[in-house]
């Protein structure tokens, strides 16, 4: 049971995020960290293959200037190795041209099961799972809350508006898990220290033999015409509660004839 | 490229097509000057008169998916009928689960990217121009596509007003999908439906969100109690979703549902962008939350600074006492 899972390095997203005033690019210079929302398809994938009795966990990611600092965390977990793919030439790529540059990687490691959160936190486009797999020709099931594995086949509880569907798709497939659904563990210090010489392979664009017009600014496609301050709400009365805030409440609900 | 014609999905739940298709269609009306929609399942022919009354004069027909998730089959079903011409210039997509899903494999098969997340669109000179809400809300970013083909744009739900235009029912024709094989190899064996009481998350006009400062999970029973006090619905903070205790359909956010209610009350919610991406847009906000420096309070309308644990159970009571 070899799984791959997609994993970002993203801007700390404790810290204001910023455009570049030239390139309108998302800047994603300083330290990288694992994407919180990966953490789920990392501790999923470990719990996978345990309970299938073995397999490996490789991590596969892109991201600038060679990072390495949120693989490392999720290799500090228990992936086994990781695939990174960074070329000054991806900076500004969007979710396609991300997609082309993963599958090619992922294609690589011929996994049985590829995991990826629904969306990142940063960019949260959300596409980028489902176009590797379409990439791939795998079938996907999206919004996961229960991932399972028997025999060739992967069986989910796919999120609905209504409820939950279970869903059956024969191996090999792409399967992206909400937040929440599993308890990521934390990395022990014996996984830390493992961690610094489990093996990264770097690559570039061009030896997943990727043109640089498919990726990059230039394979984007689009482009930002404007960014602008959106209109401010008016803050409105602020009562520090004294035993009688919950009237205040009910006031205001009168007023709006909730009440 | 101007744009003559755009496509919308439809999708459907429970035989009527869903809220967000039909503020999209509105919306594409005005935009271009046919407006045709897609849409698959068992029900498509009741759909017609609905979809036709939104202004939409044809709808392709996938057709019944048969279990198949409808990503892989309605993508290929697209992509055919761009092919063999006279397509649109524009897909608008609801941002669905299924929606998503299909927007994705379609960008591939057309080899055209995305626009996800839209919440404006407007006609420009080169086209459709998106607008996007992004750093929770505080600035709006405008974009375009460049280049050749369709575009496909992800649209959030209640980003435009539903209605009618009083057309005559569209005409339905049949789109069928290409063999697409192992792509299309996920089946839907069951459907659980979840009970639930009161208005849908979306819909309601009251909802009462809860957050970290509940400290724990059993606390949100409050929420649920208040909610049902005020026929609302409730909602969720992403961090209270990622510790996993209410699950991803209740989260409100960038990453989860708008919701535009009459009244939003915060409760014990911080206000991470994330989060106020998908509230700050309500008619009225109330915030209660212990920290009076929390980003929450500068978008509320009422703000209480006070402990959730004690306000709540207290107007849970004076509520239930005015009978």
């Amino acid at each position: 049971m070899n799984v791959v899972v997609c994993v970002k390095q993203i801007p700390d997203p404790a810290a204001p995020p910023a455009l570049d005033p030239g390139t309108n690019n998302l800047v994603r210079e300083g330290k990288l960290i694992l994407d919180d929302s990966d953490s789920y398809g990392v501790e999923m994938a470990l719990q996978l293959a345990d309970a299938a009795g073995g397999g490996e966990v490789t991590l596969v990611s892109m991201a600038p200037n060679g990072e390495t600092s949120g693989l490392r965390t999720a290799l500090a977990m228990g992936a086994a190795k990781a695939i990174l793919i960074s070329d000054d030439t991806l900076a500004g790529t969007d979710a396609l041209g991300t997609a082309k540059v993963l599958a090619a990687a992922i294609k690589r490691a011929e996994p049985d099961l590829v995991l990826a959160a629904t969306e990142s936190t940063d960019g949260y486009t959300g596409t980028t799972p489902v176009q590797i797999a379409e990439l791939l020709g795998l079938p996907s099931v999206t919004f996961a809350k229960k991932v399972e594995i028997t025999g060739d086949s992967v069986k989910v509880e796919r999120q609905t508006e209504a409820g939950y569907d279970e869903v059956e798709s024969p191996l090999p497939a792409l399967v992206t898990v909400t937040a929440g659904v599993v308890e990521p563990r934390y990395p022990s210090f014996k996984g830390i220290m493992a961690a610094k010489s489990k093996p990264v392979e770097t690559l570039t664009a061009a030896d997943l033999g990727l043109d640089a017009s498919q990726v990059g600014n230039a394979g984007a496609r689009q482009e930002i015409t404007q960014v602008a301050d959106a209109e401010a709400r008016s803050a409105g009365e602020i009562v520090t509660d004294e035993g009688e805030g919950y009237q205040r409440v009910i006031g205001f609900l009168e007023q709006l004839k909730v009440l | 490229m101007s744009v003559d014609k755009i496509w919308v999905l439809a999708e459907v739940a429970d035989g009527a097509p869903i809220t967000t298709s039909l503020e999209l269609i509105s919306q594409a009306r005005s935009l271009a000057g046919t407006v045709e929609a897609v849409t698959w399942g068992d029900a498509t022919a009741s759909v017609a008169g609905t979809l036709g009354d939104y202004g939409v004069t044809t709808v392709h027909d996938v057709g019944d998916l048969a279990g198949a998730l409808p990503g892989a089959p309605v993508a290929a079903a697209i992509a055919a009928a761009v092919a063999q011409g006279g397509g649109p210039d524009a897909i608008l997509f609801p941002a669905t689960y299924d929606g998503r899903d299909i927007a994705a494999r379609l960008s591939v098969r057309l080899d055209r990217p995305v626009l996800t997340n839209v919440v404006g669109l407007t006609a420009g000179d080169g086209g459709l121009v998106t607008e996007h809400a992004i750093f929770g809300g505080s600035q709006m970013l405008s974009a375009r596509f460049t280049g050749e083909g369709p575009g496909i744009y992800v649209v959030r739900a209640k980003s435009f007003a539903a209605e009618p235009s009083g057309g005559a029912e569209a005409a339905v024709v049949a789109a069928p999908a290409p063999d697409t094989g192992a792509t299309n190899g996920a089946r839907i064996v069951a459907r659980h439906v979840e009970e639930r009481i009161g208005p849908k998350l979306d819909e309601a006009d009251v909802v009462v969100s809860g957050g970290r400062g509940l400290g724990e999970k059993d606390n949100y029973a409050l929420i649920e109690e208040l909610a049902a006090l005020l026929r609302g619905a409730a909602g969720a903070s992403r961090a209270i979703v990622d510790a996993g205790w209410v699950p991803y359909s209740h989260q409100v956010g960038q990453t989860g549902k708008t919701v535009k209610p009459t009244v939003y009350l915060a409760c014990g919610i911080s206000g991470a962008t994330q989060h106020l991406v998908g509230m700050k847009n309500s008619k009225n906000i109330v915030a209660i939350n212990k920290d009076q420096d929390a980003p929450i309070f500068s978008v509320a309308d009422l703000g209480i600074v006070g402990d959730v644990h004690k306000v709540l159970p207290q107007l849970i009571e004076a509520i239930k006492a005015r009978g």
